[in-house]
């Protein structure tokens, strides 16, 4: 009976904590003027009215379960990578460069190396932050935010010179984006009409492959021994810098996967906002996901509603789609609460104690 | 004033935990300046009693009477308020921050209005560190102390906040043997104005300092009475419910091969300086060399430096023949070589780690327990699960967080993991640091079975009696260099001190 109660507290606490973030959302929402209730229903409920509002679900959390997956390596091995944002950014580069110097390949080889490059791009340029950190200990965090910044500055030069489409320079309108790519790199869409497309299973395959990979691998079992405890992983003969290394630069190369995926499904030309804030949002999936793939899928789809249904209250209801910013933090905000809570011992005493003093009341 | 707390009694007190009776039925009395000694092993629901006593948890069952008047506290707030006061086996300082900063945080008095009343604060710590003689300097940093001056910080810190009534949650378990002296006499000194209730499973510790005590097994308070009529053999037995017999090394015959030798070795402490400083040692099979010295004299340097964790600056470290200078840490393990580490928390194990995966950290990577890139789970299942029962590893699986053990298993958990790879050397430092006597007796064994099987051991310790106990040969460490070295069987408690102090005699003992 009391081992059920520990499954009833954890049960709780989690409630809780989602009953505060609804809370902390419904407080802004107040302040805004809005009617919270219709504004929940409609976040909730109005993108799974219809197949379009499903598969755009799919398509935001397609981006979101790669950056998180990359997300959760680095953290278990010991890593906060910040930098998925800018790490997108160099993998949309490379892998819209490759497809456009190379017009003429045909489809099976040019799609895997156009995504190949974008893999590459993002490893590239997370390797900088993992090198700093394994050599000189220089704290990721703060050279993966700041790469994000020289990434976009990059990104938007590229596509105002170099790479910019020949065609807004003709036509004088300027518009950072480069040419369209060429169709055999496109990734097909799965249903006429709709961008659901087949990246979603490249995200649920590499999903299983990473978890393979931190739990049944020597590899695996090396980059977690190196997070959790470098004094120990040291002492037991794991060489943790080479770790932090690998961890970076695999955690970079999803990210730049998930900008190769996204440009070459998605929009099939680079633009200015392609990676629009996944790589910031793929931390909060990784972390609410509980850096487990099994986790990070459901809520990768969970804050892919989250982000439609706050584009259709901005359209229905004229509420900020910002407002998934605020819900984003309180679930964050919430998530860490509700793990000290949960690790409580004196806390979970105390629920025990109040349950059985309940139970033990005559009736 | 606060009235004095002549008599607390803890009466049928019981704490049922999901799936555990931690304390069943307990009942405690502390008269007016008593000593009162709770012992027990861990996990004998020690700490969760005086937890109850501090309002950190509440009783199931049972009462509190502090002068015959029944309490009940909620928070530990409420049990300050009454006068009680504990200081916890793991320091709860802020390291980057002073002595008086400390003492000012958790004492709402010096609270004014968001600012600290730091002079305040200061001017206590010294009134109280003038009446007790307890020499500390309040704006001293905490990460600045040394492991004995911030356990007397938590001392003043507890009787600045008011406590007129002491527990002390295994307060010699960090210490060295002279610190330990030290806070023996001042707790002596301060008996004299309060009531203390003392934990520890020392029982030398416990004679010499209590007048009551208790022994608490699995929960039940199985003896209470006064000390002086009780011998430490007699208390081991009723804290561990049978007969302890700390094995001994019987005194050997000299020689074997030298399988591991150190010549000339400097090396470099974190501060730059050398803190191993041309020490020469060799070590032969089927002996156990202790070295003794006060901690701090290169002990932990040097066990570094042979498991190529801290780089050696000069000088050749040889095993069975083969130089394992500055090599990685994975080649001198592959070369056979076991390491008990000081540091069993963090470096001995990987707290998030399960048990099984600790008792694969050296060897995933080995064919025993990988397939190409993948990790044998089966079979490592099945090797944890052995080792498990063989080292009499006690948790609900191998799967439970090594780090939710008590130091007793994990500690086993690391025995474990070493012994079961059959090393050619064995360097153990501290092993039995904070343990408890059932504890150290199976490590003590299990020491000397490798032993006969002929692994040499090097045994860092600062126990003098577990060095005597177990070693062949004692070598005295001081500032980085090995000054003497006398037969186990030889030495004595008094040749050691002085020798550990610097001093050699010569009088008493052959050098090997």
């Amino acid at each position: 009976m009391r081992k059920s109660l520990a499954v009833i507290y954890v049960f709780l606490v989690s409630l809780a904590a989602i009953l505060a973030a609804v809370g902390i959302g419904a407080f802004v929402l107040l302040i805004l003027g809005a009617d919270v209730v219709t504004v929940y229903r409609v976040i909730l409920t109005e993108p799974l009215k219809d197949l379009f509002g499903i598969t755009e679900i799919l398509v935001r959390a397609v981006p979101l379960i790669l950056v998180a997956l990359g997300i959760a390596i680095a953290f278990r091995s010991g890593i906060l990578n910040i930098g998925a944002e800018g790490q997108m950014q160099m993998g949309i580069i490379a892998a819209a460069a490759v497809a456009i110097a190379l017009p003429t390949l045909p489809k099976y080889i040019l799609l895997p190396l156009s995504l190949l490059a974008g893999a590459l791009g993002g490893a590239l340029w997370a390797s900088i932050a993992g090198a700093l950190k394994a050599r000189l200990g220089v704290n990721e965090i703060l050279s993966t935010l700041m790469l994000n910044y020289i990434a976009a500055q990059l990104y938007g030069f590229l596509l105002r010179g170099p790479m910019i489409d020949p065609a807004e320079i003709q036509m004088g309108s300027g518009t950072p984006q480069s040419v369209r790519l060429p169709k055999a790199v496109w990734i097909d869409r799965i249903i006429p009409g709709m961008r659901l497309h087949y990246g979603i299973v490249i995200a649920l395959v590499l999903a299983v492959l990473v978890y393979l990979l931190l739990w049944r691998t020597t590899w695996g079992f090396k980059l977690r021994a190196a997070g959790a405890e470098p004094k120990a992983a040291r002492y037991g003969g794991i060489k943790v810098e080479r770790c932090i290394l690998s961890a970076m630069i695999l955690a970079g190369a999803f990210a730049g996967l998930a900008g190769a995926v996204e440009v070459t499904a998605v929009h099939r030309r680079a633009i200015e906002g392609i990676s629009s804030g996944y790589g910031f949002s793929g931390i909060v999936v990784a972390l609410f996901g509980g850096l487990h793939p099994a986790g990070i899928i459901p809520s990768a789809l969970f804050l892919g509603l989250l982000l439609i249904g706050a584009d259709m209250t901005q359209r229905a209801m004229s509420v900020p789609a910002n407002m998934v910013l605020v819900l984003q933090g309180a679930v964050i905000l919430s998530i860490i609460s509700a793990k000290m809570f949960i690790n409580d011992p004196y806390a979970r005493d105390r629920f025990y104690r109040f349950v059985s003093r309940r139970g033990n009341e005559p009736h | 004033m606060d009235e004095k707390i002549q008599n607390l009694k803890i009466m049928g007190i019981t704490k049922r935990f999901p799936g555990v009776l931690a304390c069943d039925a307990i009942d405690l009395e502390v008269g007016e300046n008593q000593v009162f000694a709770l012992v027990g092993e861990n996990g004998a629901g020690k700490t969760t009693l005086m937890n109850m006593l501090m309002g950190l948890y509440q009783p199931d069952e049972g009462e509190i009477r502090i002068n015959d008047r029944k309490v009940q506290f909620h928070t530990p707030a409420e049990a300050f308020a009454a006068g009680i006061g504990m200081v916890h086996q793991h320091f709860m300082l802020v390291p980057n921050m002073t002595v008086a900063e400390n003492v000012a945080l958790g004492a709402r008095e010096f609270h004014s209005l968001g600012r600290l009343d730091l002079g305040g604060a200061k001017k206590r710590i010294k009134d109280i560190s003038a009446r007790y003689n307890l020499p500390v300097q309040p704006e001293s940093y905490i990460w600045q102390l040394s492991v004995g001056e911030q356990q007397r910080v938590e001392l003043i810190k507890t009787l600045c906040f008011g406590a007129r009534f002491l527990i002390l949650d295994e307060p010699t378990s960090a210490l060295t043997p002279q610190e330990t002296e030290e806070l023996l006499d001042l707790l002596r000194r301060m008996s004299e104005d309060m009531s203390i209730i003392f934990i520890s499973h020392k029982l030398q510790e416990v004679t010499s300092l209590s007048d009551q005590v208790g022994i608490l097994r699995h929960g039940k308070m199985v003896f209470t009475g006064p000390t002086s009529a009780q011998s430490p053999a007699k208390l081991a037995a009723l804290m561990t419910g049978h007969e302890v017999n700390l094995p001994k090394n019987e005194c050997p015959e000299e020689g074997g091969l030298r399988m591991l030798s150190i010549k000339g070795l400097k090396v470099r402490s974190d501060r730059g300086f050398l803190a191993v400083d041309g020490l020469d040692l060799a070590i032969h099979s089927g002996e156990i060399l202790g070295l003794a010295g006060v901690s701090g004299n290169g002990q932990k340097e040097l066990a570094d430096a042979l498991a190529g964790l801290r780089p050696v600056e000069s000088g050749v470290i040889d095993l069975e023949g083969r130089n394992i200078t500055n090599l990685s840490p994975q080649e001198i393990i592959s070369n056979g070589f076991g390491y008990i580490p000081e540091d069993r928390n963090h470096e001995g194990i990987v707290p998030s780690f399960s048990i099984k995966e600790n008792l694969i950290l050296k060897d995933f990577a080995s064919p025993e327990f990988s397939q190409g890139p993948f990790l044998s789970l089966a079979r490592a299942d099945k090797y944890a699960q052995a080792l498990k029962e063989r080292y009499d590893i006690r948790s609900p699986s191998i799967k439970t967080q090594a780090g939710s053990l008590s130091g007793g298993n994990i500690q086993k958990v690391i025995l474990a993991r070493e012994l079961a790879r059959k090393p050619k050397v064995l360097v153990a430092v501290y092993p039995t640091r904070g343990l408890d006597m059932g504890a150290e007796e199976f490590i003590h064994t299990r020491l000397l079975e490798l032993r006969e099987g002929g692994a040499p051991i090097l045994l860092i310790s600062e126990e003098l009696e577990e060095l005597m106990n177990l070693s062949d040969r004692i070598a005295v460490i001081f500032k980085g260099r090995i000054i003497d070295t006398v037969r186990g069987c030889d030495a004595t408690l008094k040749g050691l001190g002085l020798r550990m102090a610097g001093l050699v005699d010569g009088a008493e003992g052959g050098a090997a």
